[in-house]
């Protein structure tokens, strides 16, 4: 069965659950990316992009050190290296070419780590939109780079002062401004999050990392891998690179962040903690209180900050498609540190998590092949490492 | 026969209009707020709204936002709230409306709430993020429970949603005056006629206008092709986060009143 459903349901999960307001945006949206999922113009002008602008298709990297060092033969797929420093390129250019065939002349977006707001605003730049950007306010302290990164390449960064001040005020913020400006607007939303269509759209948009990914690892080993780890916040690095192995031998794994500790009450894994409820449009895994009100995230890595998942995650851990673990901010920490120093490569704090899930995975993985999801570098993550390693920039 | 569309035909005999005003529950506290209620009640609200606050109100304003985290942080929460209600309903037969997001419903647990709603006397639900395409469980539910279920039209839904929309809302027809969030408004867009002459080519079922009116002469302009109007932020903007001065509330209802009287 193609998931999801014609209402955007993966199962009990997605749907849309909006103002009514919206209903008519999200119709037109799933209409014309229909339309456009097909179209030999779109997919050209799709491909040239990702290809001549993002610097796809990117490397599969044999981690030879880290490979030594877990027993275990190790690849990192190289989403840092796209434009921009994070696989984000890949949906905003998708979303950014339809909002153009669309007419739209607006372009908004929300930001956590500013990675997606740099990613849009850059394709907003590139293809000549007006663009504003929605950031909680703790993130954009926390992320001060990639404020100005968005404000250099030309577009508006909005603060956003209510309820926690991070990534879902940011959704929330960003949902307002599309409620009043609708005829104009486009949203570009950032992970496989929010009403239909977007879950499955963005999901569409980076299948692409793993299509190389299952060409790249046979061409190398002339087989798929074993193993392939994944950071989860809202989830799109992971679907995009675990999509073309769903269904096959390959053991997916999502890691959530455990912020100070599962049990601690502050974290940012759902899928591991949360309840079933409707954040942001979707139904899915959610951190909240006994009446439904939404909990505070926690991690230190500013993307990974977010109460719920995508719909199609939730869909997958209820059908057991892929398995889901956590790793703490010590720990990923750690293998920032380690990552940086064995290879070379500076991770995003979210994607040390995936790398730190290796410690958990290896010692049962011995002489197996691994693909890790690289989904960024860590560039943006500086002042809050130099914060916490006391270092004065 | 449902106390709201017993009312609406009350009003209708008396070539009246509805006022309905929207309070949200427990804000500031919930004894300031059961007073409001009654005050309310005794101004002639024909219908009252009361909000169970909501951590994530993304079809609000700034007014209920913060008018959200401020009764959210005072403790309030939906079985205090029904609390509240059942009290209210020994003191009035206004009827009584409650106005959430479909979380707060979901994660209750859609047969506890609808039971517990129409328990403590409550007379019917809007809930802003739950077109009618994921209403289904929750209108079978509300229908066992007697509860009227209110849905939102907006200005961009297209005439085969309006259709669909006034189907299956009970009650009345909320008409959303204007593509945006909630809050008051210096003035109203120009094609709310036209829009609501549209729903009404559509449904006989009583249509009240909210979004964005804050005085009276705007809601003598919505009330004039409609049922009712709904006034929500801009009461909760007379409202400071500690203590109500229920003399200006007074005042404000008894103008709104005199501006849709026979309009």
């Amino acid at each position: 069965m193609i998931l999801p459903d014609s209402e955007g349901h993966f199962g009990k999960f997605g749907g849309k659950y909006v103002p009514e307001t919206l209903m008519k945006a999200l119709a037109e949206l799933e209409a014309a990316y229909k339309k456009y999922k097909k179209d030999k113009d779109f997919n050209e002008e799709l491909s040239y992009y990702l290809r001549h602008y993002a610097g796809r298709p990117t490397p599969l990297y044999f981690a030879e050190r880290l490979s030594k060092h877990y027993g275990a033969k190790i690849y990192l797929k190289r989403e840092d290296l796209c434009h921009t420093g994070a696989h984000k390129i890949n949906n905003t250019i998708g979303q950014a070419l339809l909002a153009k065939r669309m007419r739209k002349t607006r372009i908004i977006a929300e930001t956590g780590a500013g990675q997606h707001g740099v990613a849009t605003a850059t394709v907003a730049a590139l293809f000549g939109m007006d663009c504003h950007i929605y950031m909680g306010e703790e993130d954009t302290k926390r992320q001060a780079p990639n404020v100005l990164r968005m404000k250099l390449l030309g577009a508006e960064v909005i603060p956003v002062f209510s309820g926690s001040k991070t990534l879902k005020d940011a959704m929330n913020e960003a949902i307002r401004d599309w409620v009043t400006n609708v005829e104009n607007t486009f949203y570009i939303i950032g992970s496989v999050a929010g009403p239909h269509p977007y879950p499955a759209m963005v999901r569409d948009f980076q299948i692409v990392i793993g299509k190389e990914v299952k060409k790249q690892i046979r061409e190398e080993e002339g087989r798929d891998p074993d193993y392939i780890v994944a950071c989860v916040g809202g989830g799109s690095n992971a679907i995009g690179i675990f999509y073309p192995f769903l269904n096959t031998k390959v053991e997916l794994i999502g890691v959530e962040a455990a912020g100070f500790g599962l049990e601690s009450g502050k974290h940012g894994a759902p899928l591991a903690k949360g309840d079933i409820g409707v954040l942001h449009g979707s139904m899915s895994y959610v951190i909240q209180d006994e009446f439904g009100q939404i909990e505070e995230a926690h991690s230190i890595s500013a993307g990974l900050d977010y109460p719920g998942v995508g719909p199609e995650h939730s869909y997958f851990k209820e059908h057991g498609l892929v398995s889901y673990g956590s790793i703490t901010d010590k720990e990923a920490l750690r293998a920032f540190d380690f990552l940086s120093k064995t290879e070379g490569i500076i991770p995003a704090l979210e994607s040390a998590h995936a790398i730190a899930y290796l410690e958990k995975l290896a010692p049962k993985a011995k002489e197996k092949l691994i693909v890790v999801n690289l989904s960024g570098r860590g560039d943006k993550d500086l002042e809050t490492v130099a914060e916490i390693l006391k270092v004065k920039l | 026969m449902s106390r709201i569309k017993q009312k609406f035909e009350q009003l209708k005999k008396s070539n009246n209009k509805a006022f309905i005003p929207y309070v949200m529950g427990g804000y500031p506290t919930l004894d300031a707020c059961e007073r409001l209620v009654e005050i309310l009640a005794e101004q002639g609200a024909d219908i009252i709204e009361i909000g169970i606050p909501y951590s994530d109100p993304l079809a609000d304003g700034p007014t209920i936002q913060k008018a959200s985290q401020v009764a959210l942080s005072h403790g309030a929460n939906t079985r205090n709230i029904f609390e509240m209600i059942k009290s209210l309903r020994k003191k009035m037969d206004t009827p009584l409306v409650i106005m959430t997001y479909y979380n707060t419903i979901y994660h209750y647990g859609e047969k506890r709430f609808a039971e517990e709603a129409a328990s403590v006397g409550v007379d019917g639900v809007i809930v802003p993020d739950l077109p009618p395409e994921e209403a289904r469980s929750w209108l079978t539910l509300a229908k066992e429970n007697a509860l009227d279920t209110i849905f939102l039209i907006s200005p961009t839904s297209s005439d085969d949603r309006i259709k669909k929309i006034v189907s299956v809302s009970s009650g009345f027809v909320y008409c959303v005056s204007l593509t945006g969030v909630t809050g008051a408004r210096k003035s109203l867009p120009s094609e709310l006629s036209g829009f609501l002459l549209k729903i009404r080519a559509q449904t006989d079922k009583p249509l009240a206008v909210g979004f964005g009116i804050s005085s009276g002469n705007l809601a003598k302009e919505a009330s004039r092709l409609a049922d009712g109007i709904i006034i929500g932020s801009a009461l909760m903007d007379l409202i400071d986060d500690s203590s109500i001065e229920y003399d200006k509330i007074g005042k404000f209802v008894k103008n709104i009143k005199l501006a849709i009287e026979g309009s």
